[in-house]
């Protein structure tokens, strides 16, 4: 597993023993390489001068409009607010059919069902229904609670979990607990995807980032996700940028690959453009694909469709000709 | 309470002139003062000139809180960035020279020359100021010959939120000589205008808020001197005091009431303004940072 | 997902490839001639020659440029020489204000600088504008500051300029090395008469366009265009008071042979083999990106680039097909797209050099690899290089290659990266690739080299003083320690 970011010392080719106990994962995951700071936030900077123009905005827009989680996690959710959301999912421009459908919307567990239901009725069932899960955004339950919550939005036809892990075991060098608590998320979830988010705000650091990636990838993630958007530090390139070569490296290493989702504060057509180029040029164009990388944002999702129609008419849009939600 | 700046001769007749009301500068904002009051300001001959705000000791509360705010942003930026930011402000300076000479005329009783060279002095001094951003480490810092194997360097760093006491006569160039040292390391500042000839301060926050600098990095308050000074002097979250324009007594006093929280003190010097300054003013609120590495495999 | 939730977009890597997004050529008014540029205005030759500057991307001829002779150079430095007196017996605050005025200027006119640079020198408008046009500014910022305050700068109360001061700069950054040479002149009150290279004079002369604009005293600035012989008759004019060379090490050599036994103050700023030393501990994600920037940051034709990477045995294969993964993704082509990351050889003449050490390493018996990529057919193009299996007696370990052609040597321990390090008779820049704090500290102190960067590398401020030990030259440019080459102590 030739990689750069793959564990040295940890047993080349075999990566199964290092969840064995709390010490030995601690020595896998203090065995990563470190992340410069500087040079990670630069190298993000850089990317972002890459300028998309033409015929690759035109595609990038429509990626970036498949990726969407659409998403509403406000406790102030009602049915009829989902269900405006899951019209919204299923037909983002009311003017334009060509405009592609969002992958899933993203809510609360106990708003599962209805968006099921509104999806299935208005003849969207390709568009998965994710719920977070697992005491989001804080994560501060007991473990059976968290298992509840997590076999709840199961139950009530959540094809994808948004699981937040504890930060607090992990910023108390607990990986072992973390680890573990995913498995049985994991579990719980049976078919559905499992998305492990880690509060990359919290979480502080670019080393704890990396050794967080590593860790929800060994424990079984399907994705990995930067933020729950309730914290005051989302989603950034840099920290996007590390989970990316996270992913890559894993797959080079394991085989195995995980999806990307960043979530919160991506709010510009400019930015998610940005986004795709980190994907492109970090992980490469096997993960240009709603299957593997996704952004968790609300009002993003206008702003590219303004820009869509931009692009069709040669003139600059405004918010009057897209739907508020 | 006219006075020749009230009325001007257009072609067409008389043109009643548009006043400025003069505001506080504190946190990017101009407000009135918190106390609702005013004082009066005259020219050298008694004449009213303008009211200014009757700051009170919750505004200058208030300004510290705005400085404290700024202080993360302003002392983080690069050098490059403030001496950038220091040379816009003399270039805004620059085109409002007029206004600033023909203020200084009033507020002084000067020529209009004389105003004219003090305000360009005063643009020039800004300058002077803007291009040490990015040297004074280099002047005031330096590697240390330890006896081991260690890395030894020196920094300055700025020393925090700075209550600067603006010399009372000299109310431009005076000022901007004792403003400028206080930021241009980083260091953010309550600034008390002259009691008696606040109007160039007043007017040269205008000047700040153009010039992008950012908000809260110089805060200005105008009304009694001994009355702003003191809470400032005392105040537990004010690093550093410059008495510039305080008497002697309340100099003293001001020094006393310092020394609670250890405060670093510039005390009043010669007044003399005109000379070119040398680093003193900037060391007074510098702190010397000095960091130890092990050098070895 | 097991569930695609749209019907997924066919080969999506190449779907998003991006289009061409090309900086507009428009911002540069290019005359079809160019004068030289002394005591203020623009003249043509005495001689009335004339030689074309040519766009290297595309061999497009941009300009015709006057060709300085002998008398050229005279009539420059008379008027340097005139404008000395009454530059330097300005106030230093007045002198400061001319210089804050030209980086005002510059940073106006930076895009026109930056697409103007392109052109001429075949670099990638991605560095022109992120890269050398806001290190021009700051150099003119930084160095208008210390016109007022040379009492400070640790040279004595009152150091005093030198005179006329000869400067000779390369094509590798033409308007940056043009900033480092004019910027610390002036600052310190002398006046100027420089060369820019045979193949990138044209920003010089825009240069000599913003003096005008900022109202530079006639003849402080003096811009005489032309080939090696201008160089030498410069350097050996006798009213030159300090001669300051960028370039090769031969050319140094033989300038330092020239001004022997004057009284001449010479600063050199030469050739170099750069070793950038990655230990097994290294933040790898960032060497990577550290070990790109430093020999393919301006197609490698950077004096102080990272051309031997020294890589701990240990992580030499991760490092290495990282390192190549990352290669892959390097855009190759047009200078002037937004997009492109390695740009345009600067001359045949380069291009010849660095294609015959390149031959000369696969001769050897190094292993040769180049990233994938299409280059264009017109224009003089290399892709970029990577040499493993390299041993300290190949050329390429030695011989400064001035081009996108990286050397990598493997060593074991500390002592044996330092010794190889040292190994050259260059010494400008290194680079160490650790977490390990004392362990950087340790080999900064060991390597014989006049910068070392640390966890980055290729990094400029003007505020830090630039320049080599041994054969790399002398003298230090930038900083505090920069005006010394341009002042007497007093």
């Amino acid at each position: 597993m030739p990689t750069d970011a793959a564990p040295r010392d940890a047993g080349r080719g075999t990566l199964s023993d290092v969840a064995s106990s709390d010490a030995a994962l601690r020595r896998f995951l203090h065995g990563l390489p470190g992340v410069d700071a500087v040079g990670l936030e630069a190298r993000a900077a850089s990317l972002g001068t890459r300028s998309i123009k033409t015929t690759a905005k035109a595609y990038a827009l429509d990626l970036a409009i498949s990726m969407i989680d659409l998403t509403t996690l406000e406790g102030a959710d009602t049915p009829g607010k989902v269900r405006s959301l899951c019209a919204k999912a299923a037909r983002p421009d009311p003017a334009d059919r060509t405009a592609p459908r969002v992958a899933a919307v993203c809510v609360y567990p106990d708003m599962a069902a209805t968006a099921k239901r509104a999806l299935a009725d208005l003849g969207a069932d390709g568009i998965n229904v994710a719920s977070v899960a697992t005491a989001f955004p804080a994560g501060r339950a007991a473990l059976p609670v968290k298992l509840a919550d997590t076999r709840d939005a199961v139950a009530a036809g959540a094809d994808e979990i948004d699981m937040v892990i504890d930060r607090g075991a992990f910023l108390a060098g607990r990986y072992l607990a973390v680890f573990e608590e995913i498995q049985e998320v994991k579990r719980a979830c049976g078919d559905a995807h499992l998305k492990v988010i880690f509060e990359n705000g919290e979480l502080a650091t670019y080393d704890n980032i990396r050794r967080a990636s590593w860790l929800a990838m060994l424990a079984g993630a399907d994705f990995i996700k930067t933020s729950t958007g309730k914290v005051s530090v989302n989603a950034t390139p840099p920290g996007t940028l590390l989970m990316l070569e996270a992913v890559r490296d894993f797959r080079a290493a394991t085989g195995r690959q995980v999806g990307v989702k960043p979530a919160g504060g991506i709010r510009t057509a400019k930015d998610a453009l940005k986004y795709l180029v980190l994907v492109n040029e970090t992980a490469g164009g096997d993960w240009l694909s709603p299957d593997w990388f996704r952004f968790g944002a609300s009002s993003l999702l206008n702003d590219l469709l303004m820009q869509r129609q931009k692009l069709t008419t040669g003139r600059y849009s405004g918010p009057d000709y897209v739907t508020v939600d | 309470m006219s006075t020749p700046e009230n009325t001007s001769g257009t072609r067409g007749g008389a043109r009643l002139s548009v006043l400025k009301t003069y505001k506080l500068y504190i946190g990017g904002k101009f407000p009135r003062s918190e106390s609702g009051r005013v004082y009066e300001v005259t020219d050298a001959e008694g004449q009213w000139l303008a009211n200014a705000p009757l700051g009170s000791r919750k505004d200058a509360r208030d300004a510290v809180v705005a400085a404290r705010k700024a202080f993360p942003g302003w002392s983080g930026a690069t050098a490059y960035n403030r001496g950038q930011i220091l040379y816009r402000v003399a270039e805004m300076l620059e085109g409002r020279r007029e206004q600033f000479a023909a203020e200084v005329a009033a507020a002084e009783g000067l020529s209009q020359d004389r105003a004219r060279a003090l305000a360009d002095a005063a643009v020039d001094r800004w300058v002077w100021y803007a291009g040490w951003s990015d040297k004074i480490a280099q002047v005031l810092g330096g590697a240390n010959p330890v006896a081991g194997p260690f890395f030894n360097l020196s920094t300055p760093e700025p020393t925090g939120v700075v209550a600067v006491l603006a010399p009372q006569r000299c109310s431009l160039l005076g000022l901007v000589s004792v403003l400028a040292p206080v930021i241009v390391t980083g260091n953010t500042a309550v600034l008390v205008t002259s009691r008696t000839a606040p109007l160039p301060a007043l007017s040269l926050a205008e000047v700040l808020a153009t010039s992008d600098l950012p908000g809260g990095v110089v805060n200005v308050l105008s009304g009694d001197t001994a009355q702003l000074a003191r809470p400032l002097a005392a105040h537990q979250d004010v690093n550093a005091v410059d008495l510039a324009g305080a008497g002697p007594e309340l100099a003293a006093e001001l020094e006393a009431s310092a020394a609670e929280n250890l405060k670093r003190v510039l005390r009043p010097g010669s007044g003399d303004w005109s000379a070119t300054p040398g680093l003193e003013r900037m060391s007074a609120f510098l702190e010397t940072k000095t960091v130890w590495h092990p050098v070895g495999a | 997902m097991t569930e695609p939730s749209q019907p997924a977009a066919a080969a999506p890597s190449q779907l998003f490839a991006y289009a061409p997004a090309p900086e507009s050529r428009a911002v540069v008014d290019l005359a079809p001639s160019y004068g030289l540029f002394i005591d203020g205005e623009f003249r043509e030759a005495a001689s009335g020659k004339t030689f074309t500057t040519l766009s290297p991307a595309t061999e497009e001829v941009l300009s015709e440029v006057a060709y300085g002779g002998e008398e050229d150079v005279e009539a420059a430095v008379r008027a340097a020489r005139a404008a000395f007196g009454p530059w330097s017996a300005l106030p230093g605050t007045e002198r400061a204000k001319y210089l804050f005025r030209i980086a005002r200027i510059i940073q106006e006119r930076s895009r026109e600088l930056a697409v103007l640079e392109t052109l001429d020198n075949g670099k990638p408008i991605r560095e022109t504008r992120d890269a050398d046009l806001p290190l021009v500014a700051a150099h003119f910022f930084y160095h208008a500051g210390w016109a007022d305050k040379l009492s400070w700068a640790g040279l004595g109360p009152d150091p005093r300029p030198l005179g006329v001061a000869a400067q000779v700069i390369p094509w590798n950054f033409p308007l940056l090395m043009l900033a480092w040479k004019i910027a610390p002149a002036l600052a310190t009150g002398n006046t100027v008469v420089l060369k820019p290279a045979e193949t990138t004079p044209l920003s010089a002369l825009f240069f000599a366009d913003i003096c005008r604009q900022a109202g530079l005293p006639e003849g402080v600035v003096n811009i005489v265009p032309g080939d090696g012989a201008t160089g030498a008759a410069l350097v050996a004019h006798p009213d030159v008071a300090k001669v300051a060379f960028t370039g090769s090490t031969a050319v140094g050599r033989q300038i330092a042979r020239t001004v022997a036994g004057t009284d001449k103050r010479l600063t050199l700023e030469l050739g170099g083999k750069g070793a950038n030393i990655v230990f097994d501990d290294a933040p790898l994600d960032q060497a990577v990106e550290g070990i790109v920037n430093g020999i393919f940051f301006n197609q490698g034709q950077v004096c102080c680039a990272g051309s031997r990477l020294l890589v701990q045995e240990s992580v030499h294969d991760e490092v290495l097909d990282a390192l190549k993964r990352r290669l892959a993704t390097l855009r190759v082509g047009d200078p002037l797209d937004k997009n492109t990351d390695v740009g345009a050889i600067n001359s045949a003449e380069q291009l010849a050099r660095i294609s015959e050490l390149a031959d000369s390493g696969e001769q050897e018996g190094a292993e040769r690899w180049s990233a994938p990529c299409e280059l264009p057919e017109r224009g003089y193009w290399f892709a970029p290089t990577v040499f493993t299996g390299v041993g300290q007696a190949h050329r390429i370990a030695r011989e400064e290659i001035f081009g996108p052609v990286l050397s990598v040597l493997t060593f074991r321990t500390p002592d044996e990266a330092v010794a190889k390090a040292n190994n050259t008779p260059y010494g400008l820049s290194a680079g160490i690739w650790t977490e390990k704090g004392s362990r950087i500290l340790m080999m900064a102190d060991r390597l014989r080299a006049g910068v070392v960067w640390a966890n980055t590398f290729n990094k400029f401020d003007p505020a830090s003083p630039f320049g080599g030990y041994k054969e790399s030259g002398y003298g230090r440019e930038g900083g505090r320690h920069g005006l010394e080459g341009y002042l007497e102590h007093a």
